[in-house]
């Protein structure tokens, strides 16, 4: 057992002060924001998967 | 009100838990592992009776049994264990209280009730409609009502998670990024939240309709949506078990990603991406067109496959790198042979890994291609594949945690550790014949779920080549040893837990959330990498030619197999 899984990367937990001097990088700072990646993760399958099937199953022609 | 602001620190492994979260963690694992010992004895009874010469069960026991087999597997163990993942990946790992402990306590005490309700509609026997629960086949309106409340606790424990990350970063618990483990969980959250809102969107019109409140249910409106529940809720746990192998690689190497850029983007891919897979089930099903169906059976355009490649990647890689640099750095596979083959959380670790790679994503991108997918429809083939992604690579990989979390979360030394060393190779190796006898005699067209292959009595009855039922014994002998390996994982855990000697926690003391903080992290010896990249170790330029080698032999199968299918599919329908 030799080390904690929450230090796993130095993006997390590191605590040099000097690194957080550097600005964040755009997409560094989109991945950490759980709720856009909440947001993105639950309308991508919605739109694609369910609203593109239902539609196409309302579209098809009853039986006469 | 109050707020519980009590932390521990474990003194072997540095972790902080948080009073609170730490109780809910251990219940919710000890709820899947209740879950997982009624599932396993079922798995009993399914075995035996799909092996053609036992047949132990009649019919109607055969189907009640194998509906409480699914649920009780693919929803309850893997669900409860997820969320002890996911209070584990946010309280513990970044060092914070959780959020709202009461309402997480009633998110649990939800999923049980709504486990014991759909568990009761099924025992008595009149709700024997598999884990699909396809309409119109009807079941008593417990088990549409269990399934939604054991959901809406899921739900509820997902978003405490979420509240979780904001007090975290509200009380200032981490810098920066959350640590890859936890980004791990928040991919596995998100995609989770997607899935429960499918399953309410479908379920409840179902329940409603076994009420007589509503007329009718469309059936491929609810084999659509609901597999939006059904599939992704498996997405749900390769998100998790990647985390647990990131996090087993730390633990026990203190391995560090190759790239935590190339990680984390791998996970976006799958929050974007791995979801739409549930288009797998309608392949064959009419009324959806092709583009639909190629475009999210491609996990959009395979973005998702190229992300669990990644993965499957990186972590070895990983490993590889902090072995190297410990000294294991002769030839290609020094690092491995060297690995310790004796600790079941490495050993259960990385033969998940193995499997989930070879056996459960080969055979899943095989099965997702439209055409292909005619060979295998329904078959058993397709059990086959999912107990190589969920049993080998998630079931697995949960159970190589449980090793590392005995002794640190309930305090308790291992029992029966001999037992305990060699149960992830008896489980893992026994689940992974078992996958890929199931697979075989699905390549001959066995049936799926049905309880007599050979149909006899039936009007057309069917005969299969003696290879087919070769295949079918097998398997069950197979399925037999991984029975006994589920049923060792039961013994040193339950054992452990209940019966274990405790461990003693010097120095324990409450302590206030700022002082709870623990100090900056110091990299161990393995983690750090020497200044001006990885020195000396590996060969020819590659700091870890060991997984390049084990990658090339993975896309040369996945090429393999991927063509002999479609070689396999002009001889099963000549054009001629």
């Amino acid at each position: 057992m030799s080390q904690d899984p929450a230090q796993t990367g130095p993006a997390g937990n590191d605590g040099d002060d000097d690194v957080y001097d550097e600005p964040i990088p755009m997409m560094q700072s989109l991945i950490d924001n759980p709720f856009l990646l909440l947001f993105l993760g639950v309308a991508m399958p919605t739109v694609l998967y369910i609203v593109w099937g239902v539609m196409e199953i309302v579209g098809i022609p009853i039986a006469k | 009100m109050a707020v519980n602001r009590n932390f521990r620190t474990c003194p072997s492994t540095g972790l902080v838990y948080h009073e609170p979260a730490e109780k809910l963690i251990r219940w919710n694992a000890v709820a899947g592992v209740v879950s997982l010992l009624v599932g396993g004895v079922l798995a009993l009874l399914v075995t035996l009776t799909r092996w053609p010469a036992v047949k132990l069960l009649p019919p109607d026991w055969f189907y009640l049994a194998l509906t409480a087999h699914g649920l009780d597997m693919l929803v309850f163990w893997i669900i409860f264990f997820e969320i002890a993942v996911l209070y584990f990946a946010a309280s513990t790992l970044l060092k914070c209280r959780l959020a709202t402990p009461k309402v997480a306590w009633a998110a649990f005490w939800l999923m049980i009730v709504g486990a014991i309700m759909n568990n009761i509609a099924v025992f008595k026997g009149d709700s024997s409609v598999m884990f699909t629960s396809y309409v119109p086949m009807g079941a008593h309106p417990l088990f549409y009502l269990g399934l939604i409340l054991f959901a809406v606790g899921a739900l509820v424990a997902v978003f405490v998670f979420f509240g979780t990350l904001v007090v975290g970063k509200a009380e200032k618990t981490y810098n920066g990024s959350v640590p890859l483990v936890t980004f791990g969980a928040i991919t596995a959250a998100i995609i989770a939240t997607f899935t429960i809102a499918a399953g309410a969107i479908i379920l409840i019109p179902t329940f409603l309709w076994s009420v007589g409140l509503v007329s009718h249910i469309d059936s491929l409106m609810y084999r659509t949506v609901w597999w939006g529940f059904g599939h992704s809720s498996q997405q749900i746990n390769v998100a998790a078990h990647v985390s647990v192998w990131y996090a087993i690689a730390a633990i026990v190497f203190g391995a560090k990603p190759m790239s935590e850029k190339v990680s984390r983007t791998a996970f976006v891919l799958y929050i974007l991406f791995l979801q739409l897979a549930s288009a797998h089930h309608l392949l064959a099903d009419p009324g959806l067109t092709s583009n639909w169906k190629i475009f999210n059976t491609s996990y959009a355009m395979y973005l998702a496959v190229l992300a669990s490649m990644v993965h499957g990647l990186t972590v070895p890689g990983a490993i590889e790198v902090a072995q190297r640099e410990k000294g294991f750095n002769k030839g290609f596979f020094e690092w491995l042979r060297k690995a310790p083959w004796g600790n079941p959380c490495f050993s259960g670790m990385f033969i998940s890994l193995v499997g989930f790679g070879f056996l459960g994503g080969i055979s899943g991108v095989m099965m997702g291609t439209e055409q292909l997918n005619l060979i295998i429809h329904n078959t058993i083939y397709v059990p086959g594949h999912f107990h190589a992604t969920v049993v080998v690579g998630t079931t697995l990989a949960f159970m190589a945690l449980t090793y590392f979390l005995i002794p640190t979360l309930f305090r308790r030394e291992l029992m029966f550790p001999g037992m305990a060393k060699w149960q992830p190779y008896v489980y893992g190796l026994g689940m992974s014949a078992f996958s890929v006898f199931m697979m075989g005699a699905g390549t001959l067209g066995v049936p799926r779920r049905h309880w007599d292959m050979a149909f006899s009595g039936a009007a057309m009855p069917h005969e299969f080549p003696g290879t087919a039922y070769l295949m079918m014994g097998l398997m069950a002998v197979s399925g037999l040893a991984a029975i006994v390996g589920g049923a060792m994982y039961l013994a040193v855990t339950v054992g452990s837990v209940f019966l274990g000697k405790k461990i003693q926690t010097p120095g324990f003391a409450h302590v206030p959330v700022r002082k709870g903080m623990a100090p900056p992290p110091v990299w161990g010896p393995a983690a750090v990498a020497p200044s001006g990249g990885h020195g000396t170790i590996g060969l020819g330029g590659f700091v870890a030619p060991g997984t390049f080698v084990l990658a090339m032999v993975f896309l040369v199968s996945f090429i393999l197999y991927y063509f002999v299918n479609w070689k396999y599919l002009s001889t099963v329908w000549p054009l001629s």
